[in-house]
């Protein structure tokens, strides 16, 4: 494909500003040939924003945008080789599902009987071929979904954007549709840049993640690094729960100087008369049963420390005297705030 | 919803008598264009087709209800470019005044049609210096029938997802190609529907007619205004409302047929 770098989408230094605020900010990113990437993070952190910039509906005020090593920041979407599925799936009412899927490769000039061709094997390989007469307006959710995604590949992208993709669908499609969009990536081995404010979905599908907030790329990781070595105390309690420990009390609890995070499932307790009775001493609060685990809050000092332990584990009351400990290992060190924005 | 029975007649009799008060009126109308009595009286006389072979061999009527049709056709035709051009550019681009843009451009539908008759007879005769004419009655015409456009039309792309033409354009389509294949065929409906009733609005006008016609230039209504106290031309006068309500129905018709189709394919 491209001879230059071999990413498929690089950002360097891309800030978007409307007015005063800046939308995003000092932006670097590196996305690679067949890779899933999601970008992630809470409603206005920007990552909606980075994939418009990256589609072409927006231009960045500053920065460099590069498509397979093309410089693209100034060049409208439909000259880009990118597509997109749109959050509310954006299917022209007024046209049949056959016609919708059909659209890009209408604007392309392609003849009539070739262009009806693809799209029907796009909409076979989406499992919709009985509904090509439909109206948008007559399929649920999950259908219209699905045209959306054919008629963004019929067209045979490089990279496929995905804006939220799954957010309007229900729980149990969702999880099928997660499956299937990892399948269809790999099928056709394109790009996915993919949206989303859930961190697990993010966790389950991508290669990387790239974790937004205000603006800025927090950490970009593999899920498992991510989830293990968490870069900010945001990444930390966005990904996942954390016990987020700051100087004072990484200090007095942990006899660190910085910042540091224990995931709860790493806590154990000990028993408080042991020979070693467990670094961190406090009262149960909370005990809650969430399926596969429970989950202990306890207060220590004025911490409240999350324990996840299977379940089946012995009963805490509340109000119980407990001893914690933990793995040296599995304790964290976190970037501060300072060193993100500099 | 259950709505209970003696609701259910109160309704029916309140629907009834709104009916009755809109609708007997302009039956009398249509009866009286078949009386053969000359003086509008009632109860009719006897029944003759007379008034109705005259009305459509009346130069007069002929003529006015032509002047109409021209006028109302251009003043649509002016107002459907004008108003679609205005209600996109104020739906794409943010700038600043854009809501006292949007007020100035609804104003002219509030205004007493005298005011804006005065003000534009002012403007035609003294500073342009245009002779008033079938062109000041049809440019008249035209600011009042943008409204109708501009506000269908804005009312359309509002509920039109701007994805939309973002859509388009991710699969290739240039702004032109967008307009053509996405835009304009979720506006068409709006504009058919806007069109109709700025037709509508032109056909019927008077006043701002009166000041912007001169003399030259007689529209249907004020064709119907000049004669309908004439004691020989009141039952043609009835002729041509009759017939002005036959001719009203097609387009309501049309209107209402195409807004249905519309309001399923959008859903």
């Amino acid at each position: 494909m491209s001879e230059s770098s071999g990413a498929a989408i690089s950002l360097r230094g891309v800030e978007r500003m409307f007015g005063e605020v800046a939308a995003v900010a000092g932006v670097d990113l590196e996305i690679a040939e067949g890779e899933f990437f999601s970008m992630l993070g809470p409603s206005g952190s920007g990552k909606t924003t980075v994939l418009r910039l990256i589609a072409g509906f927006d231009e960045p005020t500053a920065g460099a945008i590069e498509l397979a090593g093309k410089p693209v920041q100034h060049l409208a979407s439909y000259d880009r080789d990118v597509n997109t599925v749109f959050q509310d799936y954006a299917l022209f009412p007024h046209l049949n599902v056959i016609e919708n899927v059909e659209f890009g490769l209408r604007v392309r000039r392609i003849p009539k009987a070739r262009r009806r061709q693809l799209a029907r094997e796009a909409l076979e390989r989406m499992r919709l071929a009985s509904f090509e007469n439909r109206r948008p307006g007559e399929l649920s959710g999950g259908q219209r979904q699905r045209v959306a995604l054919a008629r963004a590949i019929v067209v045979d992208p490089k990279v496929l954007l995905l804006d939220e993709p799954l957010g309007a669908l229900d729980k149990k499609l969702r999880e099928q549709m997660q499956i299937e969009l990892k399948d269809l990536q790999r099928n056709l081995g394109i790009t996915f840049v993919f949206v989303t404010h859930d961190q697990e979905e993010a966790l389950t599908l991508s290669d990387r993640i790239a974790v937004f907030s205000d603006g800025q790329i927090q950490q970009v990781d593999t899920p498992e690094n991510l989830y293990s070595a968490p870069a900010t105390e945001f990444v930390a309690s966005f990904v996942g729960t954390s016990n987020l420990f700051d100087e004072q009390a990484a200090l007095r609890h942990l006899g660190l100087t910085g910042r540091y995070t224990i995931r709860p499932e790493n806590l154990r307790f000990v028993a408080t008369d042991s020979a070693e009775p467990g670094r961190l001493s406090g009262t149960v609060r909370n005990r809650m049963f969430i399926g596969a685990s429970h989950r202990t809050i306890v207060e220590v000092d004025d911490l409240e420390i999350s324990v996840l332990e299977p379940a089946g584990s012995p009963n805490r009351e509340i109000g119980e005297a407990v001893a914690i400990d933990f793995n040296d290992s599995d304790v964290r060190k976190l970037r501060t705030t300072e060193s993100i924005a500099a | 919803m259950r709505i209970p029975t003696p609701v259910k007649a109160v309704l029916s009799v309140i629907v009834c008598a709104v009916l009755a008060f809109v609708y007997i009126p302009l039956i009398i109308v249509v009866i009286s264009s078949f009386n053969a009595s000359q003086s509008l009286g009632w109860p009719p006389q006897s029944f003759t087709f007379e008034w109705w072979v005259r009305a459509f061999s009346d130069k007069g009527a002929l003529s006015a209800l032509g002047t109409s049709l021209i006028v109302a056709a251009c003043a649509t035709l002016i107002a459907l470019v004008l108003g679609t051009l205005a209600s996109l550019a104020l739906d794409r681009f943010e700038f600043f005044g854009k809501e006292a843009v949007n007020l100035l451009i609804v104003l002219p539908i509030a205004l007493p049609g005298i005011i804006t008759g005065i003000a534009l007879n002012n403007a035609f005769t003294t500073m342009l210096g245009w002779r008033l004419g079938l062109l000041t009655v049809i440019t008249a015409h035209a600011t009042f029938c943008i409204v109708t456009i501009y506000n269908n039309v804005f009312a359309r792309m509002r509920r039109m997802s701007g994805n939309l033409r973002d859509a388009a354009m991710d699969l290739g389509a240039d702004s032109f190609t967008t307009f053509r294949l996405v835009t304009f065929p979720q506006l068409r409906s709006a504009l058919l529907a806007g069109g109709l009733l700025a037709f509508g609005l032109s056909f019927d006008e008077i006043i701002v007619t009166q000041f912007t016609a001169g003399t030259g230039v007689q529209t249907l209504p004020i064709w119907i205004f000049d004669n309908m106290f004439r004691p020989n031309q009141a039952p043609i006068v009835n002729v041509i409302a009759t017939f002005l309500v036959i001719v009203s129905i097609i387009p309501i018709t049309l209107a209402n047929r195409i807004g249905g189709k519309a309001a399923t394919g959008v859903a």
